[in-house]
């Protein structure tokens, strides 16, 4: 038991490293795909059918790739496109762009479950789209959109794990680091579960809170 | 006419029109100076390409696939088994049943996929038993897929209305009748989407079968693309690769799509 | 929208499976690439005209012997990506010095080619591996060090091989551990030479660069995106003799690994025996043809190192 906790103490350093890069990547990325994201869904639902057409196109690419090959084309294709880019910004947009086709598809369903009938009289009153947008649709659209908002960005935290296979040093890459210094391969693979157990357990009982004082009764 | 956009009038259609245009462009510039810039640093030169032109190249993509489908294919059914008996608890009325199912549930939606397949593969090997790669991405899946799989059953069947469920027990159903009878055939269909849209995740993250060295699909790719001979050619191992992923899980969507219209 | 997503699909996976229409026999072999320099050693693995008949051993004491005697086949962990050493080829015939060195050994334990099973291992796993009894012994590059032995046992070592450094063959900067301030380097996650560039501080943290396989490794190199890899000598020779046109190993070798091989902690007898299958294949010039054929291919020499038993 005692050696159990040694393998926390004696590389606190590095775990804490690791964790502080995951919780970096975790919440640059996830501000960057928000906004991304939103965008996309913004293109998903406007009225001209090219920025839909590159919507679709972009959210049906990235849903069906995996995203150790998104990571792998930021860090081995745009190198050859010129553009001289470090291994941590890459990491940052692999995770942005996977994830920012996600968040698009829960705006745009959030946006739809608003009725019609809302829009339409909302319109009928003289409301601009930015008033339409800011004081009926967007009210009860974020509604929908919280809980499924959450489940992404849960499991966006988990995807930085992905980024230690490229020269990223987050949690993921810690088993490696101290089992080649000997250490207990399970006790170091324990200690890393808990760590991410501490960060996300409270965001998936927040999401839960979220469920339940959003619900609405149709 | 949706939600958030009038029918456009003359003015609307025009802006529109000026947009769709310039967007048109822009995004045919961006790809043509992608493909350019390929072009120019060598992807397309032949000797990156050659391996694909050898059967035996190819049969080791067919290899990789067959093994992708494979654990896919294993964890999917143990994955739904698993979410049956995880939803069936946290549905339960009993708080006994709910409470450790819950914290199961969560507990796997909480662990990163990476490390359940590390414990997957170690946690056998400290008692001494020798678990094949194929088992330990199978179990590592199970687990995270069956514990979200059970949370998306919860939901679709607390949606269906509560009338039906309030008509069936009146009726005389006991619960498991109810389930079966009255709930699931309803939650289904609701549920199809976002069941499939989750089979094609897990379709997907049986690429993390490389930290185990699983030969499937994407491991295969990095193979290929590192072989120094033939010029370390990852970019294009990386776009067939990616091309076939693509395919199959675009062709899983489309299946649940012609599932939906079909149950209709 | 729903035809158009099918049509896409279907034309996707048409691109994916249209080059199968046509499939070639054989084993790629690069043709010359377009752009001069000398043209790229084969892909595929040439025969070494080395030769090993299976003896009749007589070995008592070793669980790990009787297991493969009964089970009647021999299961060895080797590497698969590494040229010249541990390589397997699109045919999915093996080659490399540390391979002849298991079929030496398999063939001395009386298992000729067909009774082999080779599994392959990354380096991570290797002490589970031998621990739990999934191979039966271990040769890939595997470095005799004393936190190992508290795990696995180890026979020879059979190569000493050193920490260096593979560059562009155009790079005339870098000439060995000293000229490396400044540049970036690369190598395997977490492996023993990074963590030595890192502790010895030859240059910055923020210039090295980890992936999980050597030829990402290479790829970046190829790339400018890292300035060398580092890794022992043995690897490195491997990729620079398939691209002598591109690659180099420069400088001298700045640690000493010794390459042993890796077998069940408590195995004497099995120990001792391969030791002594060593030391004759030292002695005999088995070793050296052995090396001449595969990594002294890539112009560098070597001896047999001196055996360490215990």
């Amino acid at each position: 038991m005692g050696t159990f906790f040694a393998v926390l103490t004696d590389n606190w350093h590095d775990f804490a490293r690791g964790f502080g890069a995951t919780i970096r990547l975790f919440l640059i990325a996830g501000v960057a795909s928000l906004v991304g994201g939103t965008l996309l869904g913004a293109m998903r639902v406007s009225p001209i059918p090219a920025l839909r057409a590159f919507g679709a196109t972009y959210v049906n690419l990235i849903r069906n790739t995996p995203l150790t090959l998104v990571f792998a084309f930021m860090v081995f294709a745009v190198p050859k496109l010129g553009v001289n880019i470090d291994y941590l910004p890459s990491a940052l947009v692999a995770l942005s762009v996977y994830t920012a086709a996600f968040v698009c598809e829960v705006v745009r369903s959030g946006v739809n479950t608003v009725p019609n009938g809302q829009a339409e009289a909302a319109r009928a009153l003289g409301m601009g789209f930015g008033q339409v947008l800011g004081h009926v649709v967007l009210p009860q659209a974020l509604r929908a959109m919280v809980a499924p908002m959450v489940s992404v960005f849960i499991a966006m935290l988990k995807n930085t794990t992905i980024a230690a296979g490229f020269s990223v040093f987050e949690a993921g890459a810690i088993p490696e680091y101290l089992s080649e210094r000997g250490e207990n391969r399970f006790a170091v693979l324990v200690w890393i579960t808990i760590g991410f157990l501490v960060i996300i357990v409270p965001l998936a009982l927040l999401q839960r809170s979220m469920e339940n004082r959003l619900r609405v009764v149709r | 006419m949706s939600v958030l956009y009038d029918l456009p009038g003359p003015r609307a259609r025009r802006r529109n029109a000026v947009i769709g245009v310039l967007s048109t462009a822009g995004i045919a510039a961006l790809v043509a100076w992608i493909v350019y810039r390929f072009w120019e640093t060598g992807q397309f030169e032949a000797i990156k390409w050659e391996q694909f032109q050898y059967e035996a190249v190819q049969r080791e993509i067919l290899a990789g696939l067959g093994n992708t489908l494979k654990a896919a294919g294993l964890a999917a059914v143990l994955a739904s088994l698993l979410a049956v008996l995880l939803a069936a608890g946290r549905l339960s009325d009993r708080a006994v049943l709910r409470a450790p199912a819950t914290t199961v549930v969560e507990f796997f939606r909480a662990v990163p996929l990476l490390i359940l397949i590390f414990f997957g593969y170690y946690v056998p090997l400290q008692f001494g038993w020798h678990i094949d790669t194929l088992w330990a991405l199978v179990l590592g899946l199970t687990l995270y897929n069956g514990a979200v799989l059970a949370e998306i059953l919860r939901a679709g069947i607390n949606a269906v209305p509560r009338g039906q469920s309030e008509a069936a027990s009146s009726l005389g159903l006991r619960k498991a009748q109810l389930l079966r009878l009255v709930l699931l055939p309803q939650a289904f269909r609701a549920m199809l989407p976002a069941l499939v849209s989750q089979f094609v995740v897990l379709l997907k993250d049986t690429a993390l079968g490389f930290i185990v060295t699983y030969p499937e699909l994407l491991w295969v790719g990095k193979q290929i693309g590192g072989r120094l001979a033939f010029d370390v050619p990852y970019v294009p191992a990386y776009l067939v690769i990616g091309a076939i992923y693509v395919s199959i899980c675009g062709a899983l969507s489309v299946f649940a799509w012609w599932l939906r219209k079909r149950l209709r | 929208m729903r035809i158009k997503q099918v049509a896409a699909v279907v034309a996707l996976a048409a691109l994916a499976i249209a080059p199968a229409a046509c499939g070639k026999e054989g084993t790629p072999t690069p043709s010359t690439p377009g752009g001069g320099g000398a043209a790229p050693v084969s892909d595929a693995c040439v025969d070494t005209g080395l030769t090993n008949t299976p003896a009749t051993p007589t070995i008592t004491g070793s669980p790990t012997y009787d297991k493969a005697k009964t089970a009647g086949k021999i299961v060895i962990g080797v590497k698969f990506d590494q040229p010249n050493l541990g390589y397997k080829d699109t045919q999915g015939k093996r080659c490399g010095f540390d391979i002849e060195i298991a079929r030496l050994l398999a063939s001395k334990l009386g298992f000729d080619e067909s009774k082999i099973e080779y599994k392959e291992i990354p380096s991570a796993n290797r002490e589970t591996e031998i621990k739990g009894g999934g191979i039966d012994y271990y040769v890939g590059t595997y470095s005799i060090t004393d936190k190992r032995k508290a795990d696995v046992s180890f026979a020879g070592p059979y190569f000493i091989a050193g920490q260096d450094l593979l560059v562009r063959k155009d790079d005339t900067a870098i000439t060995g551990k000293e000229t490396l301030q400044g540049k970036k380097v690369c190598s395997v996650t977490g492996s023993t030479p990074i963590q030595r560039v890192r502790d010895e501080k030859l240059t910055d943290a923020a210039n090295i660069s980890e992936f999980k396989t050597y030829s990402e490794c290479v790829s970046q190199l190829l790339d400018g995106k890292t300035d060398a890899v580092t890794t022992d000598d043995a690897i490195l020779k491997g990729y620079a003799a398939q691209r002598p046109d591109k690659l180099k190993v420069v400088g001298k070798p700045f640690s000493t690994e010794k390459y042993g091989i890796g077998l069940a902690h408590d195995d004497k007898a099995l120990r001792d025996f391969i030791n002594d299958t060593l030391d004759a294949a030292f002695k005999d010039g088995t070793w050296q043809k052995i090396y001449d054929a595969t990594l002294g291919k890539s112009g560098s020499p070597a001896t047999a190192p001196p055996l360490e038993r215990y």
